[in-house]
């Protein structure tokens, strides 16, 4: 918990891409065991957001303060930090070359130092939990899009993290295959589990977030709960993406 | 025609040279095992060196840099010369074991440059979103390379590295020049001894022999992994 109250809390986050500012100052507060999704146009900075609370990027000014340790301190030790930041890639970024019990087992065992035995105890656990047990000596090539991110949702989780980072996990699935993923997710809400989600899947929000922001042109235009974004939104900009996130839909 | 054969297909010769350069060749065969097991490792090493990150790693960078310039802009029998030329002023005798040490080092000197540069392209064949996963993971830099990285870039290396391999086991015949009795010394011989060319078919056929089966070889692993990894029909 830091000074404030809150698990996550991020507060005046800038980045530039060479002359490109991506974020423009944003604010967010994250309590524990929330979740928060982050929702917005391609482009408008929610993965990037996301990749500078995991320290993928730097941010150039702002700070980000995580469990009560200011992670955007320039002493802050990354390695160590990240073990409890756990992040998902749309793209799933699974290692190719290892089964998916060595996706599992090998951040626990050289990050962790956890011992080979325990590690394989871990990661059956998981595997049983993700109802992927059968698939343990697959390689990652083999399964389908929606099995091979539940394995990534399941390596992030082998570290035991304290906060899940998930940045549009479900776009790059086939329609039918993202039900199977999202429903993972909401079991890690019901479990209790920190989460800041970034996601076009407007009802999935709905039922899961505590909290959604609506990024735009990198700042959090309009924030609330659900019910508020969703429903009943102030801000003119969070109209129009709705209104075109629903349209998107019906086609 | 009649001559040509007899010059260089004469089965009597054949049989009568290929003792004598077998003997040679095995001088080539211990060359190119114990040039490989180094270039492989310092290779790699140099690559790894050549990708270290930040600035403090940059005269590193540097020396790796100039060191593949300067060696894969040299010839070999240049090398050769200058190995064999350095270590005569500090040896007085040349036994066939200060011969094929000279021979092992100038071969590594050339061939670790060039392999370096097959390493670094396969290290940077590997998408930066699988470092960017095993980093999200709490991974060091080094544990990064060593387990997910270097893993998947070597498979990627294999058929180039092959392909230098097969270069250094040919080359290993310019040792001849600084008087090792290696197999196409030993052909020469033949050759100088009987007026008669066939030595040098029998060493091209053991050089043939020899590529062929480990070309085969190294298809057959990639096709057994590629079976094993990939998904089917795709």
């Amino acid at each position: 918990m830091s000074a404030n109250g809150h698990f996550v809390s991020i507060q005046g986050v800038r980045k530039r891409f060479d002359n490109l500012e991506v974020l423009h100052g944003i604010d967010l507060d994250v309590g524990e065991h929330n979740v928060v999704c982050l929702i917005g146009a391609s482009g408008s900075g929610k993965s990037t957001l996301l990749r500078c609370i995991n320290l993928l990027e730097r941010v150039d000014a702002g700070t980000i303060v995580v469990d009560g340790e200011t992670i955007t301190s320039a002493k802050v030790d990354v390695n160590r930090l990240r073990q409890k930041i756990g992040i998902v890639f749309q793209a799933y970024n699974l290692f190719p070359h290892m089964t998916v019990l060595q996706n599992l087992t090998l951040a626990p065992r050289k990050a962790l130092g956890v011992s080979r035995a325990d590690s394989l105890d871990r990661a059956r656990t998981l595997l049983r939990r993700i109802g992927l047990e059968e698939k343990a000596d697959e390689f990652p090539d083999r399964l389908s899009g929606g099995q091979q991110q539940r394995v990534a949702i399941a390596r992030a989780l082998a570290m035991e993290p304290k906060l899940m980072l998930l940045d549009e996990i479900t776009s790059a699935l086939d329609p039918q295959l993202i039900g199977e993923v999202l429903e993972l997710v909401r079991e890690l809400a019901e479990s209790g589990m920190t989460m800041i989600v970034a996601t076009h899947e407007m009802s999935f929000a709905r039922e899961v977030a505590n909290k959604i922001c609506f990024l735009d042109a990198g700042v959090i235009h309009e924030e609330g709960t659900p019910e508020e974004i969703l429903s009943a939104p102030r801000e003119e900009r969070t109209r129009e993406f709705l209104a075109r996130v629903l349209e998107a839909g019906r086609l | 025609m009649g001559q040509f054969l007899h010059e260089f297909f004469n089965p009597l010769d054949f049989l009568r040279s290929a003792p004598q350069v077998w003997n040679g060749f095995l001088f080539n065969l211990k060359l190119m095992v114990v040039a490989e097991a180094f270039i492989l490792v310092l290779a790699l090493a140099l690559a790894i060196v050549r990708g270290l990150p930040g600035r403090g790693a940059a005269p590193l960078r540097w020396l790796a840099i100039a060191y593949t310039d300067v060696f894969r802009g040299t010839p070999l029998l240049l090398v050769l010369f200058m190995v064999q030329g350095f270590a005569t002023l500090n040896y007085a005798g040349l036994s066939s074991d200060t011969l094929f040490r000279n021979g092992a080092i100038a071969l590594i000197l050339v061939y670790t440059a060039y392999v370096t540069e097959v390493y670094r392209a396969g290290i940077e064949s590997v998408h930066p979103s699988q470092r960017m996963a095993a980093r999200s993971l709490g991974l060091s830099y080094m544990q990064t390379m060593r387990y997910v990285v270097l893993p998947q870039a070597i498979r990627r290396v294999v058929p180039p590295l092959l392909n230098d391999f097969i270069g250094l086991q040919k080359d290993t015949v310019l040792i001849t020049v600084i008087g090792l009795t290696e197999a196409l010394a030993a052909a020469n011989f033949f050759q100088s001894d009987y007026a008669n060319f066939t030595g040098l078919t029998v060493t091209a056929v053991f050089f043939i022999f020899l590529t062929i089966p480990l070309a085969r070889f190294t298809d057959h692993i990639i096709k057994e992994r590629e079976k094993r990894e990939r998904a089917q029909g795709v």
